[in-house]
């Protein structure tokens, strides 16, 4: 098992320090370093001052060694039109993509298993074909139509709920979130379910899937020969066995939702990283992107590693597979 | 099921009689099994036909393609000829009338386009784009996962491990990176594109190839002594096809997708380029003021566009019957 997750560790280290040579090389060799990394409206000694200060006189790997040191550091540059740190301006945004991807991720659960367990039990029923007809359209509709569409129609048309921003946060244990006030949930209703379609979607086919397995099992069947009442053996016995794929496969797709929230964020105006990608992209705000960028490949590296000694504590098969080449 | 399964086993029972007749120098042509028996692609067509649903969805997408290809030749206006549109008709509601007492359908947008004439020029774009990133992306993939296959050891340990790799990112984030780094224009979403997606290819090709590289026919062919790139492109990769098709679909269904997401992000398509996606965005703006039409039409032609494929896609999946690991 260490041996198992010492090599794990190692081939990220590998995965990050490939992908900083990507991007590294991305910034500056596709595109000018000094037309990427020097405020446009600086002048000319302010140039000279930055190529100097970012060793940009210096031969290619000198440069990328400087680059990487200057990352462990956790300096990324700064940020032309806010005058901070980037990697600061990223951090603080954090906790708004991660509050937003929670709350899309809770609402996939709550939403999702319900209908997929309702669909899985009466598979015949009119209710059930419109629930998988509707999760069918879930996969195909393009996130970001939607997510104007439910603006239009809620916020706008209806005017029930607020069209951008966080709302009030509120503090409870020590964390500061919208879902602790009710003006900060009613303002994280819209964009958490625009990017939790696709997974509910996604959670009612597996509910779905898992209930018409589970329902022919010997265990439901011995249930219900005790006579145990139908919503026990639904809520207790089924219920728990079809929420291990569920939330497995959840866990997995956490990193998607995170990347997939620079489109949400983006519509709603939502403070969190994805949209601060967007604006420094739009007002070319280049050592936010870079920072951005660096730091995006570290949390799905870390996220990749998480699952994967998860799925070998869960599943004894992946690492003897790989010890045995 | 055991019919499509039957006639995947024929086509490559025929395909070995074929080939290895063809490589005999054509000694005896390939006897046919039964005298009045359909071929198995007239056997596909009947079933893939069989589901109305899934005959429904290639005659909208048909028309859809149809309705693009040609749109120059029937749309009302020109939405680029800056001499045909008029900057007084902007905004003008599903029905409205324009200043020549033309009739705005579907409404005009912020600079006074007839929407239904820039869907059907932004169609163009979105398919092209996608089309073509799919189709480019589709060679390099299954050059690349016919070699591994074939190859084996440590050639195919090192691109396992790359398209492994690059499968464990969101393809979103993946063409976001590609994009910032690259800048905005056709041909570097193209690029993002055939990026993200060449690795869906390589993994569903060396799978199929693997299955098929055990086989007796490719021995057959091996001990003919015939060259190995021979042995790959024309005795293997025919019958790789059937699950590559069904892949085909689906990511060329992504690939617009993908595509408009990124023209509406604002870090696709140049506004020279109006694809859906820029269409969409273009009327985002106008959105809080509820003109709601700038976005909603263009919307709706990018959904029942992928819609369509999707739906045509899963018949194939089902017909095809191929055993895609996703």
């Amino acid at each position: 098992m260490t041996a198992f997750i010492i090599r794990r560790l190692l081939q990220s280290v590998g995965v990050v320090l490939v992908m900083s040579v990507i991007v590294f090389f991305g910034v500056n060799v596709v595109g000018d370093p000094v037309d990427m990394l020097v405020n446009p409206e600086a002048d000319q000694a302010e140039i000279d001052r930055v190529i100097k200060s970012l060793g940009l006189d210096q031969p290619i790997h000198v440069q990328y060694y400087y680059f990487i040191v200057n990352a462990l550091r956790g300096d990324l540059g700064t940020s032309f039109i806010f005058g901070e740190p980037a990697l600061q301006l990223i951090v603080q945004r954090m906790p708004a993509t991660l509050e937003l991807a929670v709350v899309a991720l809770l609402m996939a659960i709550i939403i999702g298993i319900p209908l997929g367990l309702y669909a899985g039990l009466k598979p015949d029923a009119l209710s059930s074909k419109f629930i998988m007809s509707g999760s069918i359209l879930g996969f195909s509709l393009p996130t970001f139509w939607v997510g104007l569409m439910m603006m239009m129609v809620f916020a706008v048309i209806l005017g029930w709920l607020p069209t951008t921003g966080r709302g009030e946060l509120g503090t409870f244990l020590g964390i500061r979130s919208s879902v602790f006030t009710l003006d900060g949930l009613s303002h994280v209703a819209l964009p958490a379910l625009n990017l939790a379609l696709l997974k509910i979607s996604l959670v009612i086919r597996l509910a779905r899937a898992g209930t018409r397995e589970a329902i022919h099992q010997d265990y439901i069947k011995f249930a219900r020969a005790k006579g145990l009442s139908s919503s026990r053996i639904v809520f207790v016995h089924l219920l728990k066995n079809i929420l291990i794929p569920v939330v497995t496969v959840l866990g997995l797709e956490f990193g998607s939702l995170i990347a997939f929230s620079v489109v949400t964020e983006f519509i709603f105006a939502w403070p969190g990283m994805g949209k601060l990608l967007i604006d420094s992209i739009q007002q070319l705000d280049r050592p936010v992107i870079v920072a951005y960028l660096i730091i995006i490949v570290l949390m799905f590296v870390v996220i990749n590693l998480i699952v994967d000694i998860l799925y070998s504590m869960l599943d004894p098969r992946v690492r003897l597979g790989e010890a045995s080449p | 099921m055991s019919v499509v399964d039957d006639s995947r086993r024929a086509d490559t029972d025929t395909g070995v009689k074929a080939n290895a007749a063809a490589d005999k120098g054509n000694e005896a042509p390939a006897k046919p099994r039964t005298a009045a028996v359909e071929t198995p692609f007239q056997r596909f067509i009947a079933t893939f036909f069989e589901s109305a649903i899934a005959t429904g969805a290639l005659v909208v997408l048909t028309l859809i393609v149809l309705l693009a290809v040609f749109a120059p030749f029937f749309v009302p206006q020109n939405p680029y000829d800056l001499g045909q549109v008029d900057i007084m008709d902007s905004r003008q509601p599903p029905g409205g009338e324009s200043l020549t007492g033309y009739t705005f359908w579907l409404g005009s947008d912020g600079a006074g386009r007839d929407l239904f004439s820039a869907i059907l020029y932004g169609l163009r774009i979105s398919l092209a784009v996608g089309v073509m990133s799919g189709l480019i992306a589709m060679v390099i993939g299954t050059a690349v996962g016919l070699t591994a296959a074939y190859a084996g050891g440590r050639v195919e340990s090192l691109i396992m491990r790359i398209v492994d790799l690059q499968l464990s990112f969101p393809a979103i984030l993946v063409a976001l990176m590609l994009v910032t780094v690259l800048g905005k224009g056709i041909d570097k979403i193209m690029i993002a594109l055939v990026t993200v997606q060449w690795a869906y290819y390589a993994r569903t090709v060396r799978g199929t190839a693997l299955v098929e590289r055990q086989k007796e026919y490719v021995e057959a062919a091996r001990c003919l002594g015939l060259s190995h790139a021979r042995v790959v492109f024309s005795h293997i990769m025919p019958n790789c096809l059937a699950p590559l098709i069904v892949v085909v679909t689906v990511q060329t269904a992504h690939a617009i997708a993908l595509e408009a997401t990124l023209s509406f992000l604002g870090v696709g398509l140049p506004q020279t380029e109006p694809s859906l996606g820029l269409l969409i965005s273009n009327g985002f703006e106008y959105m809080l003021s509820q003109k709601y039409w700038i976005s909603f039409f263009p919307g709706i032609a990018l959904l029942v566009t992928i819609v369509a494929i999707n739906l045509v896609g899963d018949r194939l999946r089902d017909v095809l019957n191929p055993r895609l690991d996703r």
